[in-house]
């Protein structure tokens, strides 16, 4: 088999990279409860960490390996305040649908 | 020779005078606020006078004068730095002193002294003392700027600035509505000439590339008529231009009318802005250009109809004003006439020599009429006078002194000015013999109107019952006595040395002296029209005191016309104020305003709300719409994208967009 040979070929990569970023997509469209569209975004973002990784390992690119970091960086720091608002929201409201967060609204 | 006079102190002195008592005056003691205010004018007349001292040496010839060095006139200072220097256009912050601008100097400065040590009596109860001391002391800065410019653009600086303090004391009593409108009035009307003043200054500048008075005058010297551009119609057109700025501040026919409302500032200022100083500074300014006037002949002849137009015109209106400060204003007004008729027949040296005993007597009518209003507990109106001569001594005979100087009785100042001014009318041709006849018929209106206000004040009975008239406190009556011996002798210098002194600033004197048989018939029918108005004024107010009100009852059109100042207030009101303000209100106001600019405002609130309620919808609250907008959004930027880069038929997405990937390679 070729990619015994020469290694899993990109374009499998993408293709698992847009399959997990597709599922994220949809998770976070069709979910109610807040802590899953938030796991939502954690597939997003390592789905997008994935095609990074593959590109930067096809062109030889440390960049994209350096990316990775950054994202990585992001997104802890995303989930440490999304939860702490998560848990303040809870605490206000009693209730996780982001259905029911919208006191913004006009 | 490089004796420095420190020229630029004599403004900034009474600057720094304002600065400090308009700043700190509200919480100094009212000492140090007089003593600041009174400090600053006589500074500046001190170096005005070491001034005069300094270059009158280098003019006597002395021999022994020692370690003095002479000053030779014109002397220049210019600031170090320079204003602005645009292309060849340099203007410098310069002050030239010379022979007329030293003149003019000692009297403002001088009178400018004595009028603020009787404002310190006159003001002394007043609330806004400070105020009054700091404004008075920002007009003699800017007054002095005026006097001293070396150029067009810093004279008008000057300019501005003593309308602006004009403006300011005239509201004074910023509280009474009148004052406050006087005010206003002033500003506008002076704008109006200020115009003109500037126009002629573009002109100057285009015609000539510069706007320093010795360098315009050089050139016109120097082109002797060949310049098509320095001659003729140019040369009228910016005489014309000055000329209407020097009405507007010296209150001459047709912008006179600021000046009688000006009365409802303190009275000190009165006589010191509008009837000493300020007001003559149109003459000031047309002798200053004299060389562009005496290079125009009909602007000249303007000058000389607008003056003697001017001066009969004021004069009959003061015979029917009953406020004895408006009569005085229209005094003014006609006096100033005499001064632009002096400068129209090219007798500048006359125009300034009248300016100078003018400065005296009628600053001395001012203080001595604002000694009475002060006795009668601000009572300004005649009526309400009389018989105050045994109660107001010092007033009295100080008031008569410069009554009878104003009349033109020998050996006044009065007399030997308006006779120098007369004489030159006369001896200028044919016209000059009907401004003459003018002059003449003036000159007995003010014998006439002068001496009606000092019966009405003066003599018979108190016609005010519960006033007790008491004289004014030393302060006010101790610059009332210089005065009044300035009055007596300020005519002695007499107008051949004046014009003698003068001629290096404002050319010769054009009447020859030689038919000294003219000049004595020409006075003794001066000093006889005079007299003949004393006696007509004796007659209808000392005598007959009911006979004016019989003459007015027999033709009352007559001496309501008079009375009423010819409506020319009510004509401007009717032909300039209410079309002007009818098509601001309902034009601009209603038109233009909130029809064209605010109907565009409120279409484009109304775009920017009707936008809003539709793009409102997007603002769901919903989380999971916003992120399927945005997930909708981010598709199409990548499909346009794509679209773009001609990968539409995706035969190969993957290495099309990797070429799209690695493009940043």
């Amino acid at each position: 088999m070729s990619f015994l040979q020469h290694g899993v070929p990109l374009s499998w990569y993408l293709l698992l990279s847009a399959v997990l970023f597709s599922l994220g997509v949809v998770g976070f469209l069709i979910k109610r409860n807040i802590i899953t569209v938030f796991m939502s975004i954690e597939l997003m973002l390592n789905a997008v960490n994935l095609s990074f990784v593959a590109f930067a390992y096809q062109w030889h690119a440390v960049k994209g390996q350096i990316f990775v970091f950054f994202v990585m960086m992001v997104a802890a720091a995303e989930a440490a305040v999304g939860l702490a608002i998560i848990i303040a929201v809870f605490r206000v409201r009693a209730t996780l649908a982001v259905d029911r967060i919208d006191l913004m609204k006009l | 020779m490089n004796q420095s006079l420190h020229l630029w102190l004599i403004p900034l002195l009474p600057f720094a005078g304002f600065l400090l008592n308009g700043i700190l005056g509200s919480r100094m003691p009212k000492w140090l606020v007089s003593a600041i205010g009174l400090l600053a004018p006589f500074l500046s007349f001190a170096l005005v006078l070491n001034a005069y001292a300094l270059t009158s040496i280098s003019a006597a010839s002395c021999a022994g004068c020692g370690p003095v060095a002479a000053v030779v006139l014109p002397y220049i200072e210019t600031c170090p730095l320079p204003w602005f220097a645009i292309g060849s256009l340099h203007v410098d912050f310069s002050f030239v002193l010379d022979q007329l601008s030293l003149v003019m100097l000692l009297v403002v400065t001088g009178v400018g002294f004595l009028i603020h040590i009787y404002s310190v009596g006159y003001m002394a109860h007043e609330e806004g003392y400070a105020r009054y001391f700091s404004f008075l002391n920002l007009f003699l800065f800017f007054m002095t700027t005026l006097v001293l410019a070396g150029n067009v653009l810093v004279m008008f600086v000057g300019w501005e600035g003593v309308g602006l303090a004009s403006y300011l004391l005239i509201g004074f009593w910023f509280q009474k509505q009148s004052a406050a409108a006087a005010g206003k009035k002033a500003f506008i009307v002076n704008r109006i000439g200020d115009f003109g003043f500037l126009i002629g200054i573009f002109l100057l500048l285009a015609s000539f590339g510069t706007l320093t008075f010795s360098e315009i005058s050089a050139k016109l010297a120097t082109n002797p008529a060949t310049n098509p551009a320095l001659t003729g119609g140019v040369l009228t057109v910016i005489c014309l231009c000055l000329l209407l700025g020097a009405t507007g501040k010296s209150a001459q026919l047709p912008l006179y009318v600021w000046l009688p409302d000006a009365m409802e500032g303190p009275t000190p200022v009165s006589a010191l802005i509008h009837a000493a100083t300020m007001v003559t500074a149109g003459v000031y300014m047309i002798a200053r250009t004299h060389f562009l006037f005496d290079r125009a002949p009909i602007a000249l002849t303007t000058v000389a109809i607008v003056g003697a137009a001017t001066a009969l015109f004021a004069a009959t209106i003061g015979l029917a004003q009953n406020d004895i400060k408006r009569v005085l204003a229209y005094s003014t007004i006609s006096q100033l006439g005499y001064m632009f008729l002096a400068c129209g027949v090219a007798a500048y040296s006359a125009a300034i020599f009248h300016l100078v005993t003018h400065a005296f007597f009628k600053a001395l009518l001012f203080l001595a009429a604002g000694s009475v209003i002060h006795a009668m507990g601000g009572e300004q109106d005649m009526r309400k006078m009389g018989g105050l001569r045994k109660k107001l001594p010092v007033t009295f005979w100080t008031m008569t002194v410069a009554v009878f100087t104003i009349a033109g009785f020998p050996p006044l100042a009065a007399f030997f000015s308006k006779d120098a001014i007369l004489y030159a009318a006369f001896v200028r041709g044919t016209g000059g013999k009907i401004l003459w006849f003018v002059g003449l018929l003036t000159a007995m209106l003010t014998a006439l109107y002068m001496f009606r206000l000092w019966y009405m004040t003066f003599f018979g009975e108190l016609r005010t019952a519960d006033t007790h008239p008491h004289e004014s406190p030393w302060s006010m009556r101790a610059p009332l006595v210089i005065l009044a011996l300035l009055s007596i002798c300020g005519g002695w210098i007499g107008i051949e040395s004046l014009s003698s002194y003068l001629a290096p600033s404002v050319g010769l004197h054009p009447a020859v002296s030689s038919t000294l048989h003219l000049e004595l018939i020409l006075t003794v029918v001066a000093v006889l029209v005079a007299l003949e108005g004393w006696l007509i004024a004796d007659k209808y107010y000392r005598r007959k005191t009911e006979r004016p009100a019989q003459l007015a009852a027999a033709m009352p059109a007559g001496y309501n016309l008079l009375a009423n100042k010819y409506y020319v207030d009510e004509m401007y009101d009717a032909v300039l104020v209410k079309p002007l303000f009818a098509v601001s209100r309902y034009v601009l106001g209603w038109i233009v305003d909130t029809g064209i600019l605010g109907g565009i405002a409120w279409l484009l609130a109304g775009i920017a709300s009707l936008t809003g309620m539709i793009l409102q919808r997007w603002q769901s609250g919903n989380l999971r719409s916003y992120a399927a907008w945005l997930a909708a959004a981010a598709t199409a930027v990548l499909l346009f994208v794509l679209l773009a880069q001609g990968a539409i038929p995706m035969a190969e997405p993957l290495t099309r967009s990797l070429h799209f990937t690695g493009a940043g390679h």
